[in-house]
């Protein structure tokens, strides 16, 4: 009877485990940072069946350049010396798992952390000493919005605070940051449609090769077999975002690394909003998300990219309300050409705003594709995106203000975060005890 | 101890310590025939560290800021389109070599710190930071056990050597101590070697 029963239950998992449905050995459920890849477990863990200790070079791997980019306030080398080995004791924090422990639903707080909220208390519990503005302070409140983050602190240390005093709500000309686009505008490359080089029976949609015709690919002198069929491979319908890397470099790196494209990069079938947990439209539940699904194929409409496609999937309260918000009302008004450009704010304004690199060109723009680059926690949208608009203490409080985002910033916001004051106050504070001490 | 990784990791730092002038007055570096004593070895490390910071403060951060002021040093470097800190330079190479897993570690530690996490903080740095301030030329040696690991831990003054050490300490908002002049010891340097 046991044997039989034994037997039974090894079958099943043996089944689980080789087939796609691999759930019944998740721990537990995993965070929304990783739930969409949380069947790929060597992807973090030792043993590529979920078994051994997760790898720091895992996480590193995903995550170490986007925290090197971001000036990362704790990094690992901070605490490898041995005068920190008692507080190490209490949190190891040479290790991300320290602080963030994946499939613990039950603990796992904002940013996957898996800490109590007071954690900053077991280094800073003498912050209040050193700084009369954080005297009573309890560590329950560090990392609220506007204050402190763990990792990425450029828009909040304290002299960037200070440069920022008095600011406007808006500033006086907001203008989001202008592409510097690849394609020359004497466009000595331009490609008419009798030149097009796709097979005859390709290239018969009258649609589609106007659209091609008409489209920077074209302007550039890129023919339909630069992607259908590159470096002389057989004819492919529908190239993949492989391709688009060719030229996209950036872009598609940035797409893979966020939500829309962090399946693809781990050689998983692409993600569909059915498998979401925001809340998304049914209609669009089956819809597989690669470089042509907000790019419509050919038309590479970057207008339609920054809304309407997002619209076309997302349904949650901050997506419904973007319509006919401030923002929105702005954005058409520029797509009309009654203001000027720039002045527009669009989904992607926000969640995919402009970047600088340099390649062998020189200095270029391109769109951070990964949408999570600055989403949490939402001070790391200040410098790329709020403050070409908005002056930094208007745009803190904002971003402190879960409701008015869930408005899409109908509205003001409903308290103050008093950073840049703190700041002014610890400034006014030297100034204080150099005057005594002439 | 085993010596075999750590005279390996010692002969290229003496080679390059070669040249260098080591300005603290070393007493006793016993070397013993087998090999480089802990303290030879903390010596060595310290006479690059203090030589290469000294390049960079009086060659670099005082000659452009200070006499030619072509560019400023500035805590927020990147910014601010600025040098890199003395301090900061210091700091960095630390962090590469922890992350090198080096069998050694070095900090730069103060008893007037700008950032308190920089202040000493085990009885060893405590002791080691007031002993090179009242004692000037003098070093610290002693031995500690951390998380269970016992290491030989020296602490050699930190010495103000261009007058930007010394106007950019006493102007920042954030310091203790406003009075430091050209010459003064304003910190320490501390090094471990696992025993």
């Amino acid at each position: 009877m046991w044997a039989a029963l034994s037997l039974a239950l090894a079958g099943y998992l043996a089944a689980r485990l080789l087939g796609p449905d691999k759930t019944v050995f998740l721990p537990g459920a995993t965070t929304s940072g990783h739930h969409q890849i949380e069947l790929v477990c060597g992807v973090c863990h030792q043993d590529a069946f979920g078994g051994g200790p997760v790898l720091q070079d895992a996480c590193i791997n995903c995550h170490g350049a986007e925290l090197a980019a971001a000036d990362d306030s704790h990094p690992q080398a901070k605490f490898t010396d041995p005068r920190n080995a008692d507080r190490l004791r209490d949190i190891d924090a040479r290790q991300c798992i320290a602080c963030h422990v994946e499939h613990r639903p039950d603990i796992t707080g904002a940013m996957g952390v898996t800490l109590p909220v007071d954690f900053c208390i077991s280094c800073h519990a003498g912050v209040g000493e050193e700084r009369p503005t954080h005297a009573g302070l309890d560590h329950m409140t560090c990392q609220t919005a506007g204050c402190h983050n763990f990792h990425d602190n450029r828009a909040l240390y304290e002299d960037f605070l200070l440069r920022h005093v008095g600011e406007a709500p808006v500033r006086a000309t907001p203008r989001r940051p202008q592409p510097v686009l690849p394609v020359a505008g004497d466009d000595l490359n331009a490609l008419r449609l009798a030149q097009l080089d796709a097979p005859a029976d390709r290239a018969q949609d009258a649609a589609i090769t106007a659209d091609w015709a008409h489209s920077a690919h074209a302007r550039g002198g890129v023919n339909c077999t630069a992607c259908h069929a590159p470096a002389g491979e057989p004819w492919q319908d529908r190239p993949g975002t492989a391709v688009c890397a060719e030229c996209h470099q950036p872009q598609v790196q940035g797409f893979l690394a966020g939500k829309h494209g962090m399946r693809l990069a781990q050689d998983l079938p692409a993600m569909t909003p059915a498998q979401a947990r925001l809340p998304m439209h049914a209609a669009a539940a089956h819809s597989e998300l690669s470089c042509a699904s907000c790019h419509r194929p050919h038309a590479y409409d970057t207008a339609r990219a920054a809304v309407q496609a997002c619209l076309s999937c997302h349904d949650d309260s901050h997506t419904r309300a973007y319509e006919g918000s401030p923002h929105h009302r702005l954005w058409l008004a520029e797509q009309a050409g009654e203001a000027p450009p720039g002045s527009g704010v669009s989904c992607a304004s926000c969640h995919m705003p402009l970047r600088t690199h340099t390649d062998a060109q020189g200095k270029r723009t391109h769109t951070e594709h990964n949408q999570n680059a600055t989403l949490r926690p939402n001070e790391k949208m200040l410098r790329p995106v709020c403050l070409n608009c908005h002056g930094l203490p208007f745009a803190l409080d904002a971003l402190a203000d879960p409701a008015l985002i869930e408005r899409n910033f109908r509205g003001q916001p409903a308290q103050h975060v008093r950073s840049v004051e703190m700041a002014q106050e610890n400034l006014e504070r030297d100034r204080r005890r150099r005057a005594a001490e002439q | 101890m085993s010596l075999r990784p750590l005279a390996r990791l010692a002969a290229v730092g003496l080679a390059a310590a070669a040249t260098a002038a080591c300005t603290s007055g070393s007493d006793s570096s016993s070397e013993a025939a087998s090999g480089i004593s802990p303290q030879m070895m903390a010596d060595s490390l310290h006479a690059v560290m203090e030589s290469d910071r000294t390049v960079y403060t009086r060659l670099i951060v005082n000659r452009l800021q200070n006499e030619l002021g072509v560019i400023e040093a500035s805590e927020h470097w990147k910014d601010d389109k600025a040098l890199v800190l003395p301090a900061q330079m210091f700091r960095y190479g630390a962090e590469m070599v922890a992350e090198k897993n080096a069998p050694f570690s070095y900090s730069l530690q103060s008893l007037w710190a700008v950032n308190k996490q920089n202040e000493p903080k085990t009885d060893a740095e405590k002791a080691g930071l007031a002993f090179v301030a009242e004692n000037k030329g003098q070093n610290y040696y002693t031995e500690e056990t951390l998380g269970g690991k016992k290491y030989f831990t020296a602490v050699y003054a930190d010495v103000a050597v261009a007058p930007a050490c010394v106007t950019c300490h006493n102007d920042h908002k954030d310091t203790p101590r406003t009075d430091f002049k050209l010459g003064d010891v304003m910190g320490g340097v501390v090094i471990r070697i696992p025993l």
